[in-house]
């Protein structure tokens, strides 16, 4: 049924209603904009994360055991649980109250920024690999091998980072643009062969992450490869100092450089898909590839485009992880490259493939792994609340139905997912 | 730009003769001159120590048998180059290339290592056992897209069948916990379809969304169940597995029979279950049906098909099957419960189905290439061949690659795969 409505253009407003600001507002909210859809899908998934928290606090359990005498405590203990679970995430992620009260008492400014510089740092690299697997989506392509991009470049940086010697500056563009060509090579590869030999890139990136992950613990297995000297453990060699991101404003941990460059890369891709011709035809490729290639486009040289720049951004994303304005940066290891390539996708979900909201997808993502750490340290809630989180968060927004029915909400038209390729034939 | 195209396209045979026939004898070449390095003879043993019926091992002088077959590949890649062929003399030519090679590379390992053997029986087993959780995975992701919905949760399926599996066989205990485990990572993996299911057929979410998060969704539930109850609780991940079972005559077999058919129960689950949905899909109304739901809803719906229930049906069914080859990564092989102990499995079964054009024994050779890959990668460690093992662990992902690319080449999905019905 409610696909039925979903179909049908909203009505138009009664012209009394459009006069007021507030009725526009109530409509807004009744009518389910998408804004409000993610609003709501954000809050159903703190409800599901909570019940969670609940169900496994066994101090909880146990108080809810005596529910028939004592509803009081029951009652009280569960709002503790999740109340402190949660400030934990508010905490760790956002802004802390005793940090101000601190700074009053003669502690320093600069702590109450902690938190934030927390979320942006872990925002960075999501935003980025968010964007590599994005810019494919638009363009009808699946690109489950950010991971395998983001070791490409990982590699090149942490090289030309420790065994090249340049002056100041010049080293740090050198990397970066060495990260780039490094991810964008492994992007390459899945965009030629699917354009040369039909290779579906689902399969070649799955199977790429793993090469690519096995090529990581060679090279760090050899002092003559990346390893670095005298370490018997799978450790890359440190980064020259003038090889990392500069800080922006402020002592460590603040913000550096790479988030800089996540944004720019972000306003970068919606220049390039909304404004450029390659943009165009990435588009209409993702669109309809027979009309493309009506109109005379390459589809093909447009898949090996679009990879490469996917590439070239998990590659950026693999340089501000390791150039990371830390002192001194972390050195790269085996388990750098972490869950970066798979978060990516849900960060482009969630953001729709759009750069905007993949900038916000992004930063949320990272207020809840930063967050999720102090809730970890905090309360006895295991860390891995945070990954049930996002993925309840990104299954609701994908959802509208389901939030609208929840809320009973009537129907708009559209999901906002109509970008995203439908299925494997492209 | 559209120079290029046409010059890549119009002479396409003629390259990939010429590609091919270049690597033939590219391999040819490697097989004369780097694997001829080792002189003494190679051994290959035929069964496993202790075994029943024991077949003497296989000596072969690696020399002269290296060369041999290095010629023979480098004069098949000639022939491949210059001869116009049949589909199936071409065929034909990449088996001769690719097992000569293969058997050069394993003459050279061999014989570089004057104490071990090469078991040929513990390399095919090997196989075997890898391939298990891969079939299971790709029937399961070919049951869901035959009939139009798009699986990738299949790694979350696998994920939440192993945990479920382990927990449930611990609580019960005995040999009948095995079994009521088993059937717990099967339901387990049908709820897992299920949630697909109303998703993506009721809900409309865009099913690759859809399968990433719910594998998101399974990593953080088994993670956390894992914290908050097995590690509080052994007894709860008491790692108690299927112990192999002969089957009678088959398994006394000598070479085939140790590795069909004295196997973990969950190898002849498979066997069935490949069968079946192999017979079902193909050379039944039932099947015919499914295909035409997945291919053409709209005329599916016409005739009186009904497009959604059979959807609802497959998806959960092939959450079931997967379900059960996430049972065999805890109950059938060592059966403690790790976290992600998928590892990939999933996203390897859903290449499989890919690679095997949505057909259960195409699915089926290609998890048993992806096993054998992985095997003789392992195998040849032992051997300890001068390859870092890290570059040899890449062997299963870059022969994929290759043959996917190579061998494959352009695949179509089933048609209405992906795309919710919405009936008119």
């Amino acid at each position: 049924m409610t696909e039925q409505q979903a179909a049908v253009p909203a009505p138009a407003p009664e012209p009394r209603r459009t006069r007021l600001t507030a009725g526009v507002l109530i409509e807004a909210v009744t009518e389910g904009s998408p804004t409000i859809i993610t609003i709501l899908a954000i809050f159903s998934a703190l409800v599901v994360g909570g019940v969670l928290i609940v169900v496994s606090d066994p101090v909880v359990l146990r108080a809810w055991d005596s529910l028939g005498y004592a509803p009081g405590t029951a009652l009280s203990s569960t709002w503790q649980s999740v109340a402190s679970a949660y400030s934990a995430l508010f905490e760790g992620s956002i802004f802390s109250p005793t940090t101000v009260a601190n700074a009053f008492h003669g502690g320093s400014i600069a702590a109450i920024f902690y938190p934030l510089s927390l979320t942006v740092y872990e925002a960075t690299p999501l935003i980025l690999t968010g964007l590599a697997v994005a810019v494919p989506f638009r363009s009808g392509l699946f690109n489950i091998g950010a991971t395998s991009q983001f070791l490409g470049g990982a590699i090149v940086a942490a090289w030309l980072g420790a065994d090249v010697s340049l002056p100041l500056v010049i080293h740090l563009v050198v990397c970066v643009a060495g990260a780039m060509v490094g991810g964008a090579a492994i992007g390459w590869i899945p965009g030629a062969l699917k354009a040369r030999t039909g290779a579906h890139e689902v399969i070649v990136t799955i199977m790429l992450n793993y090469v690519m992950a096995n090529l990581l613990l060679y090279l760090l297995s050899g002092h003559h490869l990346l390893q670095a000297p005298g370490q018997p453990n799978q450790i890359a060699a440190p980064v020259a100092g003038n090889a990392v991101l500069p800080h922006v404003g402020g002592p460590p941990p603040q913000a550096d450089l790479g988030f800089l460059l996540a944004i720019a890369a972000a306003a970068g891709v919606a220049w390039l898909l909304s404004r450029t011709t390659i943009g165009f035809q990435f588009r209409t490729v993702g669109a309809n590839p027979n009309a493309a290639r009506s109109a005379g486009m390459s589809v093909e040289r447009t898949w090996v485009r679009v990879m490469m720049i996917a590439g070239s951004l998990a590659g950026l994303a693999a340089a501000t992880v390791v150039l990371a304005g830390g002192s001194p940066p972390p050195p790269l290891v085996p388990s750098t490259p972490g869950t970066y390539g798979f978060d990516g996708i849900t960060v482009a979900l969630l953001g729709r493939a759009k750069p905007a909201g993949v900038i916000l997808a992004g930063l949320l993502f990272g207020a809840l792994n930063a967050g999720g750490t102090n809730v970890a340290g905090l309360t006895s809630v295991p860390v891995d609340i945070v990954q049930v989180l996002e993925g309840t968060i990104v299954l609701f927004v994908a959802a509208p139905p389901l939030i609208r029915s929840i809320y009973r909400l009537r129907s708009a038209a559209g999901t906002g997912m109509e970008d995203f390729a439908k299925g494997w034939n492209g | 730009m559209t120079a290029l195209t046409t010059a890549v396209r119009l002479p396409r045979a003629d390259v990939r003769a010429y590609v091919a026939g270049g690597s033939f004898i590219g391999l040819g070449l490697v097989d004369v001159l780097v694997f001829t390095r080792h002189h003494g003879d190679a051994v290959f043993a035929l069964s496993l120590p202790g075994a029943g019926v024991q077949v003497p091992d296989v000596h072969v002088p690696a020399v002269p048998t290296v060369l041999a077959l290095g010629l023979v590949t480098i004069a098949a890649g000639f022939v491949r180059a210059l001869v116009d062929l049949s589909s199936l003399a071409k065929r034909v030519l990449i088996g001769v290339a690719l097992v000569g090679s293969l058997f050069a590379l394993l003459c050279w390992a061999d014989a570089s290592n004057p104490v071990g053997s090469m078991n040929l029986i513990d390399l095919l087993q090997g196989t075997v056992f890898a391939a298990i959780p891969l079939v299971l995975g790709a029937l399961s992701g070919l049951m869901c897209e035959r009939s139009g919905v798009i699986n990738i949760a299949i790694e979350g399926q696998l994920l939440t069948g192993a945990f479920a599996a382990a927990i449930v066989s611990s609580a019960v205990g005995a040999t009948v916990g095995l079994w009521f485990g088993l059937l717990a990572g099967s339901l387990t993996g049908g709820l897992v379809g299920a949630l697909l299911a109303v998703f993506a057929i009721k809900y409309l979410v865009d099913q690759i969304i859809l399968g990433v998060v719910i594998n998101l969704l399974a990593i953080g539930f088994t993670n956390y169940l894992y914290d908050r109850v097995m590690v509080p609780y052994a007894n709860l991940n008491a790692g108690n597995f299927f112990t192999p079972y002969k089957i009678p005559v088959l398994g006394d077999i000598p070479i085939i029979g140790p590795i069909f058919f004295d196997s973990t129960v969950i190898l002849y689950i498979a066997y069935i279950l490949l069968i079946v949905i192999q017979v079902a899909l193909f050379s039944t109304r039932w099947g015919l049906r499914v295909r035409a739901v997945g291919e053409h809803p709209t005329a599916a719906d016409t005739v009186g098909i009904r497009v959604l229930w059979t959807r609802y049906r497959n998806v959960i069914l092939g959450g079931m099957v997967a379900g059960i080859g996430g049972a065999y990564l805890t109950v059938g092989s060592t059966g403690q419960f790790s976290t992600g102990i998928s590892s990939g499995f999933g996203y390897i079964g859903l290449a499989c189905m890919i690679f095997g054009r949505w057909k259960p024994f195409g699915a089926t050779a290609a998890a048993l290439l992806f096993g054998f890959c992985r095997q003789l990668g392992q195998e040849l460690q032992l051997l300890n061949v001068p390859i870092s093992p890290y570059l040899l662990a890449m062997l299963p992902y870059v022969a994929t690659i290759i043959a996917v690319a190579g061998l494959v080449g352009r695949v179509r999905a089933p048609a209405a795969d992906g795309k919710p019905y919405i009936k008119a």
